[in-house]
């Protein structure tokens, strides 16, 4: 036979909740009311802390805010499914990853005024600083999940990336390091349909996303990401496998509803017909009639959960103010290296005879 | 000349393009979000429009990027792609310094690379994490390539044409700060203004002051508030650097002040003044100066003037420098 076919690929989809919250009972994963109500409150802080950024931006009290509207499913299903133990990557829109960690809401405020202090990340976090080059620091989660390997340790990683990073040689690189390392990771790519203004049919002719897995060896999977219960469930299985040294692309397809970033003007690049069109696929209000439906949740938890929220964004907005207001400009020599050398020394001392000039 | 071509830096960087694409078919623009976008900045905006088959959006991959170029280049195209911020061409580094720069040495001249790569970078418009690097000086020691940063919109509209045009690869830093800050008439059509010549933008006869893009408003408000009688050179192209001007400057003024926003060490201002003490030692009254960013990575804006040189800094070089 000179001429045979010597592999074929399929890409599977996972979806549990439709449009209109209804659920495929057979595939809804087993959890707790609380866990759901979870679920349904990180998605709903994500949204009030992006829109309240969104506006502190509009009045000049925040430099460039990246926000993640329209993306809750995929963010919070994923990241609820990790283990404490778990390494996280994130791009540079995951601000609610880091508030599921347990970072405080106003060192995002931080990051968003500018500050260094912004990307600290909180002791024995395993959370990465936001990496605003974008695809690089899927390589970072491969080398740690690789570590994980080497140390025989049963901690996975997970690093976010978008659909436009998926043509950037460092993606490519680090989903075949994974596979040639069994490296203990998960790449979770929120597939919003754009980069900046770019569509994701313009970043590749490939039918999906996922697939990018196949050439490197490894399992690729689509799921929607507007469905917080699949992204939840294609996470935990991905995880396990991952676990075993078997790393996992998903993509989660979903929808930027919002600016790419506060400098972005998407009337320039998109129509309001699809704008429109997504918002009927809203993540959070998709979960809510799920939710309401089930008997889960009702009109007096919502209102609890959105004052409990109102009053964190109101004290993480006079925190970031009053730090703030405490800058000292010095810390910028600080934590250029371990040791600070003589050179830099001798500038720092020259900064401030000039500033106490 | 009219107030028609009355223009700010981002305009006459769209002129340059436009008329470029216009002129020569083999032009080809290309980049993340230059096409409907008109590019993050709008550097681009129309351009789509008027010459579409000339110009591109691209996937997100700048070592894509510069390395497609090279492979247009080589074969009769004059490729002007776009890096969005100056930042993400760290990514296209390897094509840019292994094949870009020296396609024509290794080819003893057979092949070359005429590409324009252009980019905003430079600090102090409040802008993100890795949007406001100044890295000049790592470009400049690629031998081969071409580095050029303007400072005013008719130096745009004429430099960017003259790097389209340029046998050579370029890369042309444009000072965000500077992108809408004012404008001022631009000649209109044809305008080309030769790259690896400094400008004068003003003159006296005690000290020179060197310095490029974002930084040469501030030098000359500097020299304005002191009321030094100085010469304030705007190096225009980094790389072949105009030694000439430099040297007879100083060999006139005997007293020298170099002014940039990236590190000082190993920074732009190092090379100068090992070239103003190789061939104006002589004439020297007092040791030449820097006013630099400092030896840290750039903060991020709220920190950003504490880091950046301003109008301050240089007046206390100024005095140390004439008192010395
Ligand atoms: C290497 C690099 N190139 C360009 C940019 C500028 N930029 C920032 S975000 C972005 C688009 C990213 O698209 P995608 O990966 O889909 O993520 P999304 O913004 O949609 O979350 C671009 C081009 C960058 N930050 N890094
Ligand atoms: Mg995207």
């Amino acid at each position: 036979m000179p001429r045979s076919t010597t592999a074929e690929f399929t890409i599977d989809s996972i979806r549990i909740l439709d449009k209109d919250g209804s659920a495929d009972e057979d595939l809804v994963p087993d959890l707790t009311d609380e866990t759901l109500i979870d679920l349904y409150r990180q998605m709903r802080r994500s949204r009030r802390l992006d829109e309240r950024a969104i506006a502190l931006q509009r009045r000049g009290e925040l430099g460039t805010y990246a926000p993640a509207i329209g993306q809750e499913a995929a963010q919070v299903g994923s990241a609820a499914a990790l283990d404490a133990g778990d390494w996280i990557v994130p791009a540079f829109r995951e601000q609610i990853v880091y508030l599921m960690r347990g970072s405080p809401m106003h060192k995002i405020l931080w990051y968003a005024m500018g500050m260094e202090e912004g990307a600290e990340i909180p002791e024995g976090s395993n959370l990465m600083p936001p990496s605003i080059p974008v695809g690089s620091q899927a390589l970072h989660a491969t080398g740690i999940g690789w570590g994980k390997a080497l140390r025989g340790e049963n901690a996975a990683t997970i690093t976010y990336f978008g659909d436009g990073a998926t043509s950037t040689g460092d993606v490519y690189e680090a989903l075949n390091f994974a596979g040639a390392y069994d490296a203990q990771t998960v790449f979770l790519c929120q597939n919003n349909q754009y980069a900046i203004s770019t569509p994701r049919r313009v970043q590749t002719r490939a039918e999906t996303l996922a697939q990018k897995a196949v050439a490197a060896g490894i399992e690729g999977i689509q799921v929607d990401g507007n469905d917080v219960l699949a992204v939840y469930v294609a996470t935990t299985e991905a995880l396990e496998k991952a676990r075993n040294g078997n790393p996992v692309l998903i993509e989660a397809e979903t929808y930027r509803r919002s600016m790419h970033t506060t400098s972005d003007d998407p009337s320039v690049y998109r129509s309001a017909e699809e704008e429109a069109d997504w918002e009927q696929r809203d993540p959070i209000s998709r979960f809510e009639t799920y939710l309401r439906s089930e008997g889960v949740l009702d009109d007096n938890r919502i209102e609890e959960i959105n004052a409990a929220i109102e009053a964190e964004l109101a004290d993480a907005i006079d925190r970031a103010k009053e730090g703030q207001s405490e800058i000292d400009p010095v810390d910028m020599f600080r934590h250029t290296f371990a040791e600070m050398p003589p050179v830099l020394q001798r500038q720092l001392a020259e900064y401030k005879v000039m500033r106490d000039e | 000349m009219s107030d028609a071509n009355q223009l700010r830096i981002i305009e006459a960087v769209s002129q340059a393009l436009d008329e470029e694409l216009a002129r020569d078919d083999d032009v080809i623009v290309y980049g993340e979000d230059v096409g409907i976008d008109g590019g993050v900045f709008r550097a681009t905006q129309g351009l789509i429009e008027d010459h579409p088959e000339q110009v591109h959006d691209s996937p997100l991959a700048e070592a894509g990027i510069i390395g497609l170029g090279i492979g247009l280049a080589a074969t009769g195209f004059r490729p002007v792609p776009e890096i969005q911020f100056q930042s993400f061409l760290y990514q296209g580094f390897h094509q840019l310094q292994q094949h870009a720069s020296r396609l024509r040495s290794r080819t003893r001249g057979t092949l070359s690379c005429p590409m324009t790569i252009r980019m905003p970078f430079g600090g102090g418009i409040r802008a993100l994490e890795h949007h406001s690097d100044s890295y000049e000086a790592g470009f400049a020691h690629i031998p081969g390539l071409k580095v050029v940063v303007p400072s005013t919109p008719a130096d745009t509209k004429g430099l960017l044409t003259a790097a389209i045009r340029d046998p050579d690869p370029v890369v042309f830093m444009e000072p965000t700060r500077l992108y809408r800050a004012s404008s001022e008439p631009v000649p209109e059509g044809e305008y080309v203004e030769p790259l690896g010549a400094a400008a004068v933008r003003r003159t006296g006869e005690d000290l020179t002051l060197i310095s490029w893009g974002g930084m040469v408003r501030d030098t000359l408000d500097a020299v304005e508030e002191t009321e030094v009688s100085a010469d304030v050179i705007d190096l225009r192209t980094i790389s072949p650097m105009d030694i000439d001007t430099v040297v007879a400057s100083v060999r006139k003024t005997g007293r020298c002040i170099v002014v940039h926003e990236a590190p000082r060490t190993a920074g732009m201002a190092a090379e100068l003044v090992a070239q103003v003490t190789d061939e104006a030692f002589l004439y020297l009254e007092a040791p030449v100066e820097r006013v630099t960013g400092y030896d840290v990575p750039v903060p991020m804006f709220a920190r950003e003037e504490a880091y950046l040189p301003d109008t301050s800094r240089i007046v206390t070089a100024i005095e140390r420098t004439v008192g010395f």
